[in-house]
């Protein structure tokens, strides 16, 4: 059984909890950084990261795109989207296609 | 083109003819699988899209709730109420192969099977925003577990639509050229051999002739 974590500063994720979701607080990249490993290695499947966060750790969020668990998932925190999530996408489809087309 | 390391040798002919023609054939295949993989990828992506529109969409209006509840009932009591869940989730994890890519497929169970008990608060000292706001969270909690699923698939098929398209070009581009370079040169080399060979038995014909015609018994 697998479970779903949501890693985040405290005001973005906090929510989540209502959910069920195992919420994980993190407000800078060195802790936010252990706590992902952290995560992966235990029986996470899915873990939602905040934009802001993973901005500042995207090395460490793109080790996880070839393995098939965890699936890490950025997701806006509370001060908006910044579009790294579009953009993420993007440069799948620039890996696949080998030129950008859209 | 590395012609010093290979033997014009009949044996070697018919072994790189072999090669030449696995390579083609796989070289034929990998182009099919690339292909599919693309139109299937495409699909992905195309979903994927929408999805994540829809996810950012809805999370910023239970953050933008979130926010008024917060205004309203104070930082701290906010945090209490959410602090001990009643629901909890678990996934479980199946996998689809999908051209030979393995991709997950999600499925989660909520302990609590009633979906309306997402409120771990007892109403008396929550404000009516709060409810708004774990509700907006609860409905968008379902699109974004499908944008896990879609956005792992679409990372999976994209490495291995690489890889894929990788091994085509260097079939293509690479290896299939160097083969028939190679089986060219033996050619030539074993066809140059036999010419040798015939100039010499004529020549060497024309020099028993010439001795047989000036025979001279003594």
């Amino acid at each position: 059984m697998y479970k779903i974590a949501v890693l985040g500063d405290r005001d973005s994720v906090l929510g989540f909890k209502a959910l069920g979701l195992d919420v994980v607080f993190a407000d800078d990249p060195d802790e936010a950084r252990h706590t992902l490993h952290r995560l992966a290695k235990e029986d996470y499947a899915v873990i939602y990261i905040t934009e802001q966060l993973a901005q500042r750790i995207s090395a460490d969020v793109d080790r996880y795109k070839d393995a098939v668990t965890p699936a890490v998932i950025l997701i806006p925190g509370k001060s908006g989207s910044l579009g790294l999530g579009q953009a993420a996408l993007q440069s799948a489809v620039e890996r696949a296609v080998g030129a950008d087309i859209s | 083109m590395a012609t010093a390391t290979i033997n014009p040798t009949r044996m070697e002919l018919t072994r790189l003819k072999g090669r030449l023609k696995t390579a083609t054939r796989g070289h034929k295949l990998l182009k099919d699988k690339r292909d599919e993989l693309m139109k299937q990828f495409l699909e992905i992506v195309r979903k994927n899209r929408e999805l994540r529109k829809k996810v950012e969409q809805g999370l910023e209006e239970a953050n933008a709730a979130f926010t008024v509840a917060s205004a309203i009932m104070g930082p701290e009591m906010l945090e209490q109420a959410l602090l001990y869940p009643k629901q909890s989730v678990e996934l479980d994890m199946k996998f689809k192969n999908v051209m030979s890519v393995n991709v997950p497929v999600y499925e989660f169970h909520t302990r609590n099977e009633d979906p309306t008990e997402v409120y771990p608060y007892g109403f008396a000292q929550t404000s009516g925003e709060l409810d708004a706001a774990v509700d907006a969270l609860n409905r968008v909690f379902q699109d974004m577990l499908e944008l896990a699923e879609v956005e792992k698939t679409m990372q999976l098929l994209a490495e291995d639509i690489e890889k894929t398209r990788r091994r085509v070009n260097a079939l293509e581009y690479v290896m299939i050229p160097e083969m028939q370079e190679k089986i060219k040169y033996i050619t030539m080399k074993l066809d140059e051999n036999e010419r040798g060979n015939i100039t010499r038995l004529m020549k060497v014909k024309d020099m028993v002739l010439q001795e047989a015609h000036n025979f001279k018994p003594a």
